[in-house]
């Protein structure tokens, strides 16, 4: 995989994660074309388009597209299946995801891609482990504001800053 | 008070708590207008700013987190680049995830800033912790440029080797990224692979594999090495079959169906294992046919394992049952309701249709009916298919379709579809009548879509279509009556409007009732098509030829063509106004040449030879070349002593006139020419033998024309007294640069053996300059299981074939 999107019905960009080196004007350029393209597609056309050189699976779940960039040999098909398992990682994480929990919590929502593929391959086939090693990592994030806890159980130690 | 004194105790004096990233985003959504969250955005980035020149610990984490939402909104944060690096030098967690995230959102090779990082990523390599080891893995495989790649590989190799999975897994597609940065560092890891498939972690076994596959697609070497030394296959083999046949898996289990994604990249690597080898190929056989039948097909995931196999049968040496199994894989994916399944099985189809042909065919009619889908995409992929059956059998039923989505389709296919018409239709016309309608369709419904250079080779093939030209012109003249708007339509319309204008008035259209035009009628279209707005200046130059030749065809109104050509010999167009001027001097000063100059234009022949067509270079003063002939736009020849058939043969009858047979059906070709030869001067040449070596004998006889002293007839005789027969014979000639030389489709491509036969083949050469005849051939055939190629030169031309 080349680079993944997250985006809006209205072309708000939620997640973008770039699996090889690219300037920032290029990367800026890229996602408004694309966006453009996949927001145009018809509800009866197929989850496959070509853009540039690149094959590009996209889907959409409620309000979000879903979209990655995969070279000429990789399978569109197992493709499809790697984005429905991340959106079942976030879906099991965040009880019921939905755009805002994607967009208040953005950084977790990377947390857990990167814990479910590394440089645009799959780290784990499993949900189980995926999804473990994201509730461990959680639980060793300090406790941000020491003065807190001497009076207020409104942060959680779960809670990033 | 005491609240507020508490509250500020760990805060500095000066500022306030940072705003959580929470509150920020809250905060920015209710902007309104952009001009509103540009405004939050620069508030923030100040106060962001002041506390990061305060070296504020505490929040530095938040604040980072603040950048990196307001970066994915499209504003600049690469102030925060150094305070990411400091984050990732933090020993707390919390900061170090931040960090990292940062550094891979806001750094990239491209600044030196980066390499700061190399240390932290070392360390963190090394933490305790396996969550932080994770973070700095995660981080290098994403985005370790190749010098940190080449400090940091030792760290990574040696965590390949951990017994730790989840960092045995991490450390696997870091190696990936590793390699692909810098190749040269692929040796290192292959100690460390040795025992990688052993595991039981699907983590671990799927990320191997992906290892596995990028050292073997990198490196022949490296490719033989896991075939022969590590016997690579039968280990992906065992492991795929467990996953098939093993029971249910709750862990890795999705629709039924356990760890697709690593069969899928088994499969993948089994592609790659057994490419162009034999034995691993053979090897796989049984595994692949395995999961090409017992593979759940009604859902998206089975369907993602099917395919991948398909592309490994495919792609691997593997046996014919094999490769139908895969067809008929990807023609029942045609039946299929989901569209993405059908469209992965037409790229896949578009990729074997040569080599797989018949295969294919099966699946022809599905393939067609996929051009009425409505994805734009599944629809190109079914045209091009579709264009690629296409065959002597099948093309009436295929251009029938074919026209019909050329009717219905987007405006972007209308193009690719008419060249791919005219393209199955001259190679495969089950006749003229049906060629020419089926040209006419094509230029009626998508005629301003045909491409520029389908005119000329339209032009040509009406041409040669002598005994349907009035059939032609009526039909073009009916189809641009009322619409001359679309250009190659006009266009091929007028060339023939003015080329057989005198058999449109004079009715002599024998498929279809003729219609009743006058001359002023047929002037008034193409005047018409000069004045319009719509024509472009190409169209108006074929529109004023047209006018022009007309002159010597029509009888009525040649006054009429001689006041069209004096108004445009003031055109403001340039192209027109020379036309018109050279016309109008034609009428004054050489009316005497007139006639001859806008004959009628010959058939024009495209060299037939059964092989590519060459160019013999002689090493000397003269240039010799093969002659393929086509069609100047312009229409007019500009030598009086035409290639004419029509006088050669002594006639100007129509029907009579040699039709230029396709290459396949060679075998009647020759026997027909010396038929009709027949009324040529065959007395008084002697014949020669232009070539005897190795049992293979040419010989030359000539005919002059009774009518064109330039033109020699030379039929080859090429005979064969070996014992084997000799197959695909191909004969080529070349003549000094001031001859012409046309060559007609040979008898056959097969000399039988023992003089039993013979392929006989017809030169035709004009010699105006009446220079002494040689001639340069070149022969290649296959004899005996070989091939043979031979050049000779031909000087012994009796004086009496040029003279």
């Amino acid at each position: 995989m080349r680079f993944m999107l997250l985006f809006s019905r209205q072309g708000k960009l939620r997640l973008q994660k770039w699996y090889l080196a690219t300037a920032d004007r290029d990367k800026k350029k890229m996602v408004r074309e694309l966006m453009q393209v996949v927001l145009a597609r018809k509800p009866k056309m197929c989850s496959f388009l070509e853009w540039r050189d690149l094959k590009v699976v996209y889907k959409r779940y409620a309000s979000l597209y879903f979209c990655c960039a995969i070279e000429g040999q990789d399978n569109e098909l197992i493709t499809l299946e790697l984005i429905h398992r991340y959106v079942e990682l976030l879906d099991k994480y965040f009880g019921s995801v939905c755009e805002l929990d994607i967009i208040f919590n953005f950084e977790k929502a990377y947390f857990i891609l990167d814990e479910f593929v590394m440089g645009g391959e799959i780290q784990d086939t499993s949900k189980k482990s995926v999804l473990k090693a994201i509730e461990q990592a959680d639980l060793l994030q300090e406790v941000r504001h020491p003065q807190t806890h001497l009076w207020s159980p409104q942060n959680t130690p779960m809670e990033t800053p | 008070m005491g609240y507020w004194t508490m509250w500020s105790i760990d805060q500095t004096w000066r500022m306030p708590a940072p705003i959580r990233l929470r509150e920020l985003i809250r905060t920015i959504r209710t902007a309104r207008t952009q001009a509103e969250e540009r405004e939050m955005i620069q508030k923030e980035c100040a106060a962001i700013r002041s506390s990061f020149r305060e070296e504020d610990n505490t929040y530095r984490c938040r604040n980072v987190a603040k950048l990196l939402y307001m970066h994915m909104l499209g504003y600049p944060a690469h102030f925060g680049q150094l305070e990411c690096l400091k984050l990732i030098a933090s020993q707390k967690f919390t900061d170090k995830r931040i960090g990292y995230l940062g550094a891979m959102l806001l750094l990239d090779e491209r600044q030196d800033v980066h390499l700061l990082m190399t240390n932290c990523i070392k360390n963190d390599l090394n933490h305790s912790t396996q969550y932080v080891q994770g973070l700095a893995l995660c981080t290098l495989g994403c985005m370790g440029s190749s010098e940190m790649c080449r400090d940091l590989a030792g760290e990574v190799e040696k965590l390949l080797k951990t017994s730790n999975s989840y960092l045995r897994k991490k450390a696997a597609l870091c190696a990936v990224h590793v390699i692909r940065k810098v190749p040269e560092l692929m040796e290192m890891f292959l100690p460390a692979t040795k025992n990688l498939l052993n595991e039981k972690n699907h983590g671990v076994l799927h990320t191997s594999v992906v290892l596995l596959t990028e050292m073997c697609e990198r490196s022949p070497d490296m490719l033989a090495h896991f075939r022969k030394n590590e016997k690579l296959v039968p280990q992906l083999v065992r492991i795929l079959k467990n996953l098939i046949m093993s029971g249910y898996s709750p862990e890795h289990d999705v629709s039924g169906i356990s760890d697709p994604f690593l069969q899928v990249r088994i499969l993948r690597l089994l592609r790659i294992l057994g490419r162009n080898d034999d034995d691993s190929s053979e090897a796989m056989n049984d595994i692949l046919a395995q999961v090409a039948t017992n593979t759940e097909t009604s859902k998206n995931v089975g369907n993602a394992i099917l395919y991948e196999t398909v592309l490994t049968i495919m792609d691997i040496k593997s046996e014919s049952g094999l490769r139908v199994l895969a067809i008929n894989i990807l023609g029942r994916f045609l039946l299929n309701n989901d569209k993405n399944i059908r469209y992965v099985a037409l790229t896949s189809l578009l990729k074997t249709v040569q080599t797989d042909h018949n295969a294919v065919q099966r699946h022809r009619s599905t393939i067609v009916d996929c051009l009425k889908d409505l994805d734009v995409s599944i629809k190109r992929r079914a045209m091009e298919l579709s264009f690629a059956l296409v065959n002597g059998n099948n093309v009436r039923g295929m251009m029938k379709e074919l026209l019909y989505f050329l009717d219905s389709c987007e405006p972007e296919f209308k193009a690719d579809c008419a060249s791919g018409i005219f393209l199955a239709a001259e190679k495969y016309a089950p006749s003229k009548r049906w060629h020419i309608d089926t040209i006419m369709r094509v230029l009626t419904t998508a005629g301003s879509y045909v491409r520029d250079d389908a005119v000329p080779n339209l032009i040509q093939l009406i041409t040669n279509s002598v005994e349907m030209h009035a059939y032609t012109v009526q039909r073009l003249y009916k189809a641009i009556l009322g619409d001359y708007s679309q250009q190659p339509l006009v266009q091929v319309a007028s060339w023939c409007i003015g080329e057989y204008g005198d058999l449109l008035v004079s009715g002599q259209c024998e498929e279809e009732p003729p219609i009743q035009v006058t001359e002023d009628e047929v002037l008034d279209i193409l005047e018409s098509v000069l004045i319009s707005n719509m024509s472009a200046s190409v169209t108006r130059g074929y529109a004023l030829t047209a006018i022009m030749k007309l002159s010597t065809r029509f009888t009525c109104t040649v006054n009429r063509v001689k006041k069209v050509v004096s108004v445009y010999s003031s055109s403001i167009d340039v192209e027109l106004q020379q036309r018109a001027v050279e016309y109008n001097a034609l009428f004054k000063k050489y009316d005497h040449m007139r006639p001859a100059l806008l004959e009628r234009m010959p058939v024009m022949e495209k060299v037939t030879t059964n092989g590519p067509t060459e160019i013999v270079q002689s090493n000397g003063e003269t240039e010799s070349a093969v002659l393929e002939t086509k069609p100047p736009p312009s229409g007019l020849q500009p030598v009086s002593q035409a290639n004419d058939l029509l006088d050669l043969l002594g006639g100007s009858d129509l029907t009579s006139v040699i039709p230029t047979a396709p290459t396949s059906k060679p075998a009647s070709a020759g026997g027909e020419l010396l038929d009709l030869l027949g009324d040529l001067n065959l007395t008084g040449i002697p014949s020669i033998t232009a070539y005897n070596k190795n049992g293979l004998k040419i010989d030359f006889t000539f005919e002059r024309s009774n009518t064109n002293p330039s033109v020699t007839v030379i039929t080859i005789q090429a005979s064969n007294s070996t014992e084997l027969d000799m197959t695909d014979f191909v004969f080529q000639a070349a003549v000094p640069k001031t001859f012409q030389l046309q060559l007609l489709s040979p008898s056959s491509s097969v000399i039988p053996a023992f003089n039993s036969g013979t392929i006989t083949q017809v030169i035709k050469v004009l010699n105006p300059q009446k220079q002494q005849l040689r001639m340069r051939i070149k022969l290649t055939y296959n004899h005996k299981g070989s091939a043979v190629q031979d050049l000779a030169e031909v000087n012994n031309f009796p004086p009496q074939s040029w003279q």
